[in-house]
């Protein structure tokens, strides 16, 4: 059973076919080929699939790809300019907030709507907003740190 | 791809409740991250679901002319945080929701859900159970609304019969203004845990005697519980220390926590009596 449906992905309108059984994880990796956009748990515990939709963050694997109609999809393919950085990923990159990577797109779309809310954070804050993300690399100080040094930037 | 046979989505309560009596066997979901999880484990299967999570008449939080609080079930545990009407007079219900996942489970999931899934350890249960809380359930055949405390009927289990659906979670406002309450979670990490045992206690004091005592528990038996031997115990004793000890010993015959691999059911015990402890500290300002 398929359904049409019209979303924005990274900026662009798009109108597609999506079975009904689809999470909106399966629709960007193996549709729209978006593979930062990573599985990891499956059940909405590690935070590997953030994306943002509309403004809020979601885990994209426990959220149908029909409930994405009408909204706007964000994944971490739209935060550089060709070769520009965004703020958030330059400061992951000083910082050496990245080991292998594999959480690192989904921890950049929730630190990317952060830095949009214009809000400040506290350092405790940031690790609450960060919460629903899993690093088993780096320990997580050279996330926060990255995170807390973007939002002042 | 999830093991769904059929989707339908509704965008009206009373859309809602014609596609249920036309198909009692359709599965409600909201926010989904509880039915979805349940799919990818393959504890449900062959699917057939119908989709409330448009229904904008369902995520309305509002105090009405009498003062009691209405929370539409769809309402998302961001919402119970960010709305101004339920931090301004339920805080602890705000901060019980901010205890639930992380931030993205928080931006899907529904108070709704979280309690017609039953589940023994919900972490807005024990907060809604002192809170009287009244559900209106509605069906193509009528509607009834009915205490919480009647709502739960086994682990997983509540009294909503095919055809039916939550569309009103009240709370009176007899039942929160005079009250101040609170909520702990005692789980193995701080965020993204389930609860090894949760507890809200919530109180009014005159005169430095305890004149109401409500209290909670989630995961201490197969559904939320009000400990209602512990209250009856509790009223009008003098607020000190002692007798604040003497409350955490009652609540132990209110509750039958069991043995799970999150904790067994000696350490469930000790929790409830230290959580209805710090509870009440914190709540009358005495010393742990």
């Amino acid at each position: 059973m398929t359904k049409q449906i019209k979303l924005t992905v990274n900026g662009k309108l798009k109108t597609v076919d999506v079975d009904i059984r689809l999470s909106l994880l399966e629709l960007l990796r193996d549709t729209f080929n978006l593979t930062s956009v990573k599985q990891g748990c499956g059940a909405g515990e590690c935070g590997a699939c953030t994306v943002i939709l509309d403004d809020i963050t979601v885990d994209s694997c426990v959220y149908l790809a029909l409930w994405a109609d009408g909204k706007s999809v964000r994944t971490a393919e739209s935060l550089s300019e060709g070769e520009k950085l965004s703020v958030m990923q330059e400061v992951f990159v000083d910082e050496g907030a990245v080991q292998c990577g594999f959480c690192t797109p989904g921890i950049l779309m929730s630190a990317t709507l952060m830095k949009e809310s214009g809000k400040e954070f506290t350092r405790d804050e940031i690790k609450r907003s960060l919460s629903g993300h899993l690093c088993r690399c780096t320990g997580y100080q050279k996330i926060v740190d990255a995170v807390d040094k973007g939002l002042k930037k | 791809m999830y093991d769904i046979d059929k989707y339908n989505e509704v965008h009206t309560l009373d859309e809602a409740k014609i596609y249920l009596k036309e198909n009692p066997d359709a599965v409600i979901i909201a926010g989904g991250t509880d039915i979805l999880i349940r799919l990818h484990k393959g504890k449900l299967s062959s699917a057939h679901l119908m989709g409330i999570n448009r229904i904008e008449e369902l995520k309305i939080i509002r105090k009405d002319e009498s003062g009691d609080i209405h929370i539409g079930p769809l309402s998302t545990y961001t919402m119970l945080e960010e709305s101004t009407v339920v931090p301004e007079n339920i805080p602890c219900l705000s901060e019980a929701a901010s205890f639930i996942g992380g931030p993205q489970i928080r931006n899907t999931a529904t108070i709704g859900g979280n309690i017609c899934n039953g589940a023994a350890s919900a972490d807005t249960a024990p907060v809604l159970m002192c809170l009287n809380v009244h559900l209106k359930i509605e069906s193509a055949a009528g509607q009834r609304v009915i205490p919480i405390s009647d709502f739960y009927i086994g682990p997983g289990k509540v009294v909503l019969k095919p055809g039916e659906i939550l569309s009103d979670i009240l709370i009176k406002e007899d039942d929160y203004k005079n009250y101040k309450g609170t909520f702990r979670k005692f789980a193995q990490r701080e965020a993204m845990d389930i609860s090894t045992l949760n507890c809200a206690v919530f109180v009014n004091v005159e005169n430095n005697r305890f004149s109401d005592i409500r209290i909670a528990f989630g995961v201490a038996a197969p559904t939320p519980v009000r400990c209602s031997g512990a209250e009856k115990a509790a009223l009008g004793l003098e607020v000190n220390r002692d007798n604040i000890s003497f409350i955490g010993k009652a609540v132990l015959d209110d509750i039958k926590p069991r043995n799970s691999w999150r904790g067994s059911k000696a350490f469930r015990m000790q929790l409830a009596e230290v959580l209805t402890i710090r509870n009440l500290c914190r709540l009358t300002g005495l010393e742990e």
